[in-house]
């Protein structure tokens, strides 16, 4: 395996022991070839609340390609991103088949109880509400992946619920 | 699990198909294929047989050659797929398997869209169970026949589900579509020949084996053989998975649903058609209303430019940002459609917005942004009147 070259200090390569080790966990399962980046970056964002700057610098150096490279992936996938997110994630799919059957009063509510608007993460950083296209549920719309589990005809009442829990 | 009609493929016994394909030689089991008749369940409508002859006949440097089943499933409105992957995943595995043979491949891969993440795990189980039981592995069914699969997962992103850019986040990269020529069939994943097929294509290459090619080619119509599953969600009692021989009328399609009073259907998703309900005499069929599976029911007290706002959302959303035509041309549509609902559109920018949809059918570089104006402009077409409603008054001053 290469060693990361000098682009990062020792101090910040200290403090960062825990990600490094996971990033290196991920690469002995995956490997280096560039067909495992996809793997590793699902890895992480499902072990991390985010993928940093740093992240993508060791997983850059740990297969042979550059930051930016792998930044590019990262930035391109819904499910990946810089954005750090909450320990539940609520995507409501706001495609037609959910938008005519009563999206909006759920979105409405999710944003009311959790005090946040789409696209955020509460301050408590339990919580991050999001959209998603359609999710392939359609048949049980309006439905919404709560931590990329599928919940099917989700009512306002019931996403109150999930917020509920996912804040106890 | 929303299943409306019997499906043909529950019937189908694991296992069956493969033993009967691996009593052929690799020709024959194309050539079964070609004479099914069956074109890709995923919305193209190439056939499959002819696809297989290009990518076993494709010279392959290594002799590596790829089957990829897409489990992509974006498509606004389909989750026929899913069903399939819950249901009988053993199905698209052994159809994946014989594909393997066919073209003298030894790996396949099925790409998983992130969003079925939680039906990774029975698939998983799906696999192990058939590599224990010596039906994936490197002497399948003792015949010596080498064919391994692995599951890849997507990360959210539907055009990942076009085969080039399918290829090009299994390699670990943006998913972003290819040029082509060259197709995937001559070089694909790692520069290889590689096919690309639907869940539902391999699932049915099972049953073809199990049933025979002339059972298959029984059903449907001349040039759109077989049975199709169709996703039908919206305004509908019974929303759900159906199957239907191919040529059913989407009036008949919509009795079984019950959706009659709809004012319009959206067939083929997001990328597909608005049929309104004075044509729903026509056939789901590639020679008519061609889908992959998407029926999408719109009722009649709806507003069709809501729908159209929805959906010009979708691909702004989607599109990957390559080529300008898609990039500007799908928020010039949406800010489009937008306007056209404020009511501050006239007709000369309609005409625009038409001319507009029309350069983006073919300057686009992927069905991405050629299909993105397809919706948009099917229903100007069929709702004239309701869609002119829109328009600032002649004369009023602007
Ligand atoms: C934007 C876009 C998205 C697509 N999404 C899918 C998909 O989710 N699943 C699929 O099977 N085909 C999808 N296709 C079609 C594929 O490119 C390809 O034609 C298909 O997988 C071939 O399989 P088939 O011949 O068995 O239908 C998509 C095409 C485009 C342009
Ligand atoms: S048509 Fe759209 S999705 Fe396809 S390459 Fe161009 S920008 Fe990307
Ligand atoms: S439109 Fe919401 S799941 Fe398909």
């Amino acid at each position: 395996m290469t060693t990361l070259d000098g682009a990062i200090p020792a101090e910040v390569r200290e403090k960062n022991a825990g990600l490094i080790a996971d990033i290196d966990d991920l690469v002995s399962i995956h490997g280096t070839e560039r067909s495992a980046l996809l793997p590793i970056l699902e890895g992480l964002k499902s072990r991390r609340d985010q993928i940093t700057d740093i992240a993508i610098q060791v997983v850059a150096d740990r297969l042979g390609l550059t930051p930016v490279d792998v930044e590019g992936v990262v930035t391109f996938y819904h499910f990946l991103g810089t954005e750090p997110t909450g320990d539940t994630v609520i995507h409501v799919c706001r495609t037609i088949s959910c938008a005519l059957l009563g999206m909006d009063a759920v979105v409405k509510r999710l944003e009311n109880v959790t005090g946040v608007s789409m696209g955020e993460t509460t301050p408590d950083g339990k919580v991050t509400i999001d959209w998603a296209n359609c999710i392939g549920m359609c048949d049980f719309a309006p439905a919404a992946l709560v931590n990329r589990e599928a919940v099917k005809e989700v009512t306002p009442d019931r996403i109150a619920e999930i917020v509920t829990e996912a804040r106890a | 699990m929303t299943i409306r009609t019997p499906l043909t493929l529950s019937t189908i016994e694991a296992g069956a198909g493969l033993t009967e394909a691996l009593q052929r030689d690799p020709a024959d089991v194309r050539a079964t294929i070609t004479q099914s008749g069956m074109k890709g369940r995923g919305g193209a409508g190439f056939p499959t047989g002819l696809k297989w002859e290009l990518a076993a006949k494709a010279p392959a440097p290594d002799g590596v050659r790829y089957v990829i089943c897409n489990a992509d499933e974006g498509e606004p409105g389909t989750f026929k797929d899913r069903v399939v992957l819950s249901e009988m995943p053993d199905l698209v595995f052994e159809g994946m398997t014989i594909a393997g043979f066919a073209i003298g491949a030894t790996k396949g891969i099925l790409y998983l869209r992130g969003e079925y993440i939680y039906l990774l795990d029975d698939l998983e189980r799906c696999l192990e169970k058939r590599r224990a039981d010596g039906l994936l592995g490197s002497d399948i069914h003792g015949t010596g026949l080498e064919f391994h699969i692995s599951i890849f997962l997507g990360a959210g992103a539907y055009v990942c589900g076009e085969e080039t850019a399918l290829i090009e986040s299994i390699e670990g990269r943006r998913g972003e579509s290819r040029n082509r020529p060259p197709f995937p069939v001559e070089k694909g994943l790692h520069g290889a020949p590689t096919t690309v097929n639907n869940v539902e294509t391999f699932a049915w290459t099972s049953a073809i084996f199990a049933r025979g090619a002339d059972w298959f080619s029984s059903i449907g119509t001349d040039r759109s053989t077989g049975p199709k599953l169709l996703s039908i969600s919206g305004d509908v009692e019974r929303p759900g998975v159906y199957e239907f021989p191919l040529g059913i009328s989407i009036r008949e399609m919509l009795e079984a649903a019950g959706g009659t009073r709809a004012k319009a259907v959206i067939v083929g998703g997001a990328a597909g058609t608005c049929v309104p309900a004075k044509d729903f005499d026509r056939a789901i069929s590639y020679e008519d209303v061609s889908t992959g599976g998407a029926v999408i029911v719109v009722g009649p007290w709806r507003d069709l430019l809501e729908v159209a706002e929805n959906l010009q959302w979708f691909f702004a959303n989607e599109s990957c940002g390559q080529c300008a035509p898609c990039r500007v041309g799908t928020v010039k549509l949406l800010d489009g459609v937008r306007d056209l609902r404020a009511g501050t559109v006239t007709a000369e920018r309609l005409g625009d917005l038409i001319t507009l949809g029309e350069t983006m059918e073919f300057a686009s570089k992927c069905g991405l942004g050629q299909a993105a104006p397809n919706v948009f402009l099917s229903m100007v077409k069929a709702f004239e009147s309701e869609i002119k409603g829109h328009l600032v008054a002649e004369g009023s001053a602007q």
